[in-house]
């Protein structure tokens, strides 16, 4: 499907490169976010639809290409060690801007830009969204106008944070001059027109609702882009965004189309648009709780200090994981956009592990026959107990209705070897929310399993690896913050994680992921079920849409151009 | 009546404040987080530091008051400020901004005023239209087809939810007949002929989608009260005395059953206000109701606090007004 | 779950019994009394008949038109519709007519009040008022986070749910009708007989239960049939947001909602759960018309 869509993409391309050579000459480009953007600084709100709204007008110096390799885009080639652009000790990065470049209007882009929105992004007092994007920078300097030296307090094996992206764009210093800190709040008109360097300029943003943007006269290639302007509505929901575009042809590109895979194919049908699908490193996965989640224990609830009394069996997890058919949640939930997989870090392809496809093989009878041999032994209500501990699971996730057929079928799957389950499902903003007072926060985590995606940005895996640490354990004297969800804790895993951070060679780097990952699947401390991909439509006369999983949707927009 | 109305809305600010409390301590202790729906990878130490910027540090009273003297000083000075042009103080006051978008709550509000207005007040003014004639109807003929059809009507526009209307509303007229758009386009002016008849095609599906709805619950009480004075005694008498049936019904039937369906009138005005949250969606009018229920999700405390506190001030009002009616209705009712 | 048995049987005083036979007479009434009836049985007894489970998911057998097998097709995930319609009805119908007499109760109680005695006025309908103006939303997010835990404890996790989404919608939908009994009061205690009974010295109590109350029951009856409609389609919405039910619990109004994106690939998904709100809400409403007309001294002397 990823390989269709891209030699789909790729023809088109070169049939509209071909066809059209001027700006502004293809009309308006209808784009339909079910989510809508609140402002246009990613800095000050790291959700995607801010996110990918905001890269039509302001770019980072590199950004991911729609099979994750970078491209350059403000510069002329991406530094490395071999071309002498990253030091030999890691520390330095020094990028280089390329000549010409001028923002919409039309003052000269300059390294001192980049520095300010490093600037930006650190105050402390500024609550900047993508703050890890600059972790580890000591300094910024420009060496001249167009040169930018990146100084790491530690040696920097993927030194390609900050400006490579659409997380870190370069915003004008100019403009945010008066925006920095607590007076971030006071700059609305700057959050939701900021200049930019990229193909279109913000003509007129409603917050929540709707942006229009016109084709940027300064825009560095003078043939892009061909459309003149764009509209960027937002709102309702992920089905009737489909229906817009695959139906009543209202609009061109729909975003993020989660909807039952048999609903979007009989839009399809209707012939005015197809979907496209695109895979990151997106996995839906269980989490397994190893700590004790039971309220009796009261404040040490789903804390270290009380081992579970089941999930800890690596014999029982390992059931729980054969007992599912993974294809059956893919037909039933994602279609082409998922992807059964036993790796909860599934990509990029270097970094997938080999050695866990043994879940992918759908096996209750295996499943029976391990708990039967741990001594798990069936009782009269069809559940297995052993010296008086029932298998039975509280299995929560938020609310989504693929999420929800999802817990149904695991389930069903689940009772067929004796194991109980109850579902439960919490609103998303209450079950992502870091709410103190919340028990059903995902990182309090008072449930046996829970349910949900993550992924990483770009393609280095180094801080999502990281994850699963002990230091990353969420407990009461942390404020239940860290991402270590299932509270696995290994000295192993821990060394490993600080081997990764001190690697460069890319294979080396490859080898150690891999070993962390088969650690964390080993143990049971993650079930991964599906590796999600990207889905939104387009309609069929918008050509050049490259679907990209590694950066913004939007990334080459500038490319975009309607056929007749 | 005068007295009344003067004691009754100086007796509306204690309880408006009262009630403003109550809501915001409510938003407080309602497990919601503005840094929930941001991607999984912004670590939890980058969220604890986009939280307490936003003040979410600060001791619940605090906050409060902080709210409480943007909404109720800052804002109404910098309206004066800005529609006389003069400066009073400092110039330069903390306005009330949301969390989600970081601007001014008071101008997302008049920039999604328009639509919400178009949009859910119409619904109601032709439900309304719709409804007293079908409930008028229905009791003088009780049990006639036409009260059948009209009941058969309400109950069915009652029971059937409206995401369910309003999506069957887009699969019928945009999707197989293609009359109507069916994303509602809150950039669109009106300034001729052409684009006027684009403004009613655009809002003809969400109208009536919720004038349908509404319409249903006021038909069914004005039925039943016109019912319920259809039998009584003055009716006789006023029939006997000889007047014209139509005045009967009119002028004396119709005045005596309106009290309740003023009541769920004045109960429906301020959620013009309020905006339809689900038909707002399902349509993309992004009015006021979708800019409450965004705020909800994504716990922007600042914004749903103001447009919680509007939606109140508006309910005492118009139940003010209600209970000024009845007393006009019925002079029969007194208050003192 | 059979709370919803037939209140309006009568008891053998006099009055219960002209009240009955001007019921009876009353067609529409009776044929919502059967059609109701009808849906009750089917919901108690048509899973003993229909056996398939409800929860059973075939996922060979998706979005498959009606058959004998599978009478209303199955849904996405291979679920037999008509199993989930027959246990959906159970809990629907409870839901419904439990908070719709709990809305009634305190609406027709504080609207009572407020509107005969006029000390009352004032605080209750400024406490009315705070009820209209609460954001629902977060509101049950509060109750949920404070009262679930506990429920579900003392109930086990589907009682202790129903006992909070009862009160829930029972909580918050009583506003209007206590607005409109107050406006009804307000006019009626000026009235000729309140006034005579009144000065004769009848204690209050006395004249809400034998005066007052007879006449504001046409509203009130109205609210209850709007009551049902809207407390089954409030379920949905809480099970929607992830705040009723288990998400593998069926409801009708749930049923519905997962139903709708399905409606032009497998209409029956919606048709029947709709069918059968419509059904119940016509029937109970009815079954109102009939009760208010047999309540109504006019009336019945007719």
């Amino acid at each position: 499907m990823k390989l269709r869509s891209i030699l789909i993409g790729a023809t088109a391309l070169v049939a509209a490169t071909s066809a059209h050579a001027e700006r502004a000459s293809d009309g308006q480009l209808n784009i339909i976010y079910w989510q809508a953007p609140s402002l246009l600084n990613p800095y000050l709100s790291g959700g995607t639809k801010e996110l990918e709204a905001a890269s039509l007008v302001i770019e980072p110096l590199a950004r991911y290409n729609e099979v994750g390799q970078m491209v350059p885009f403000l510069v002329d080639e991406i530094p490395t060690v071999e071309n002498g652009g990253v030091s030999e000790d890691l520390t330095t990065i020094t990028w280089k801007i390329s000549d010409g470049i001028t923002w919409s209007d039309g003052t000269p882009l300059t390294a001192e830009d980049a520095i300010f929105t490093w600037q930006y992004c650190t105050h402390p007092e500024g609550g900047c969204a993508q703050a890890t994007n600059f972790s580890d920078v000591e300094s910024m300097e420009a060496l001249d106008s167009q040169t930018l030296k990146i100084t790491f307090s530690v040696p920097k094996p993927f030194p390609y944070g900050p400006f490579v992206g659409a997380q870190s764009p370069i915003i004008q210093k100019a403009q945010f001059e008066n925006c920095v800190g607590t007076l971030a709040v006071t700059c609305s008109d700057e959050n939701f027109a900021p200049i930019g360097t990229g193909p279109f300029v913000v003509t007129d943003f409603k917050a929540n609702d709707v942006a229009t943007f016109a084709a940027n006269e300064n825009y560095r290639d003078p043939n892009k882009p061909a459309f003149a302007t764009v509209n960027f509505k937002g709102g309702g929901d992920a089905a009737s965004a489909a229906r817009s575009v695959l139906e009543t042809g209202e609009f061109d590109y729909a975003w993020n189309l989660q909807v039952e895979p048999e609903i979007l194919t009989a839009m399809e049908a209707a012939g005015r648009g197809e979907i496209i699908s695109a895979f990151g490193t997106s996995v839906e996965r269980l989490m397994v709780n190893f700590t004790n989640p039971d309220p009796a224990l009261g404040d040490e609830r789903a804390t270290v200090a009380h081992p579970h009394p089941f999930l800890t069996d690596t014999a029982v997890t390992r059931a729980m994981s054969i007992a599912i058919d993974r294809e059956i949640l893919v037909i039933a939930g994602y279609g082409s956009a998922g992807q059964e997989t036993c790796n909860v870090l599934p990509a990029p392809a270097a970094f997938a592990s080999p050695n866990n496809e043994w879940c992918k093989n759908y096996d209750p009878d295996e499943a029976n026959r391990i708990l039967d041999e741990a001594g798990w032994e069936m009782q009269s209500d069809g559940v297995r107990a052993k010296d008086g501990v029932r298998l039975s699971v509280l299995y929560q996730t938020s609310t989504n209705s693929v999420r929800q057929g999802t817990q149904a079928l695991i389930k069903q799957m689940w009772e067929a070897i004796g194991i109980e389950t109850e579902l439960r499902n919490i609103d998303a903003s209450v079950f992502f929310g870091g709410d103190q007072s919340s028990p059903d926060t995902f990182q309090k985590f008072f449930a046996d399993i829970e349910m949900y995606t993550n992924n990483f940005d770009g393609t280095d895996p180094e801080a999502y690896m990281g994850n699963w640490t002990c230091a990353e354990i969420p407990s009461p004297d942390n404020a239940w913050l860290g991402m270590n969800m299932p509270r696995f804790c290994s000295e192993e895993y821990d060394a490993l994680a600080a081997e990764l951070s001190g690697t460069a060679a890319l294979e080396e780097r490859a080898r150690i992921a891999i070993a962390m990952n088969d650690m964390l699947m080993n143990a049971g401390a993650i079930i991964p079920l599906i590796h999600r991909g990207g889905v939104s439509a387009r309609a069929n006369s918008l050509e050049g849409v490259l679907m990209n999983e590694w950066d913004s949707e939007l990334w080459n927009a500038a490319d975009w151009t309607r056929s007749n | 009546m005068l007295n009344f109305t003067i004691r009754r809305l100086m007796f509306a600010i204690p309880t408006l404040l009262v009630i403003s409390f109550i809501i915001f301590a409510i938003l407080d202790l309602a497990p919601g987080d503005p840094t929930a729906s941001l991607p999984m990878t912004v670590p939890p130490e980058v969220r604890a530091q986009i939280r307490s910027t936003l003040g979410l540090d600060e001791p619940f009273i605090i906050r409060y008051f902080l709210w409480l003297k943007q909404f109720m000083i800052t804002e109404p000075l910098n309206l004066i400020e800005s529609s006389f042009g003069i400066t009073i103080g400092e110039g330069d006051r903390l306005r009330l901004t949301s969390w989600a978008t970081r601007s001014p709550v008071v101008d997302l509000i008049a920039e999604r005023m328009p639509q919400t207005l178009w949009v859910v007040g119409m619904s109601q003014i032709i439900a309304v239209l719709i409804a007293v004639p079908i409930g008028v109807i229905s009791a003088y003929k009780q049990y006639s087809w036409i009260d059948q059809l009209g009941t058969l009507f309400s109950m069915i526009g009652f029971s059937v939810p409206t995401f369910f209307t309003g999506l069957l509303f887009i699969v019928i007229f945009s999707v197989n007949l293609g009359w109507f758009p069916s994303i509602y386009d809150t950039n669109h002016v009106v300034e001729d002929w052409d684009s006027f008849v684009f403004q009613i095609k655009q809002m003809i599906m969400p109208t009536m989608v919720l004038a349908l709805f509404t319409a249903a619950q006021i038909s069914r009480y004005m039925r039943a009260s016109m019912l319920d004075n259809l039998n009584q005694d003055y009716v006789r008498t006023a029939r006997a005395k000889g007047l014209k049936e139509q005045t009967v019904l009119l002028v004396h039937v119709l005045r005596n059953s309106m009290i309740p369906v003023v009541t769920v009138i004045a109960l429906n005005i301020p959620t013009i206000f309020g905006g339809a949250i689900i038909t707002e969606q399902i349509f993309r009018v992004n009015g006021i109701g979708q800019l409450l229920i965004t705020g909800i999700v994504g716990a922007d405390i600042p914004l749903v606090q103001t447009l919680t506190f509007i939606f109140a001030a508006l309910i005492v009002l118009f139940n003010l007004i209600a209970d000024i009616l009845y007393g006009m209705l019925d002079p029969r009712i007194r208050y003192e | 779950m059979s709370d919803t048995s037939l209140q309006e049987m009568p008891k053998a005083s006099s009055l219960s019994r002209d009240v009955w036979n001007q019921f009876r007479v009353h067609r529409g009434a009776m044929a919502g009394l059967v059609i109701f009836t009808l849906i009750v049985l089917a919901v108690i007894f048509g899973p003993m008949i229909h056996t398939v489970d409800p929860g059973f998911m075939n996922i060979r057998l998706r979005n498959a038109p009606p058959s004998w097998a599978n009478p209303m097709g199955t849904d996405n995930l291979g679920r037999d519709i008509f199993a989930q319609v027959l246990q959906g009805g159970r809990v629907s119908l409870a839901v419904g007519i439990t908070a719709m007499l709990l809305a009634l109760f305190l609406g027709a109680l504080i609207g009572v009040l407020a509107g005969y005695y006029k000390r009352l006025d004032g605080p209750l309908m400024r406490f009315t008022d705070l009820f209209l103006a609460l954001p629902l939303l977060p509101l049950l997010l509060v109750i949920i986070m404070l009262f679930r835990d506990t429920l579900r404890q003392a109930f086990g996790p589907e009682t202790g749910i129903f006992f909070l989404i009862v009160f829930i919608i029972g909580i918050t939908s009583w506003m209007q009708t206590a607005r409109i009994v107050r406006g009804d009061v307000l006019a009626l205690k000026e009235r000729e007989f309140v006034l005579a009974a009144r000065s004769i010295g009848t204690p209050s109590r006395r004249i809400i239960l034998r005066h007052i109350l007879p006449n504001v029951i046409s509203p009130i009856m109205v609210s209850a049939t709007l009551g049902v409609a809207n407390a089954i389609i409030t379920e949905s919405a809480l099970s929607f947001l992830g705040l009723g039910f288990p998400p593998d619990f069926p409801t009708w109004g749930r049923l519905l909602f997962d139903g709708k994106d399905f409606l032009t690939l497998t209409p029956e998904r919606v048709f029947w759960p709709g069918l059968a709100i419509s059904l119940t809400v016509l029937s109970v409403n009815y079954i109102g018309d009939g009760l208010r007309d047999a309540l109504d001294p006019h009336i019945r002397g007719r």
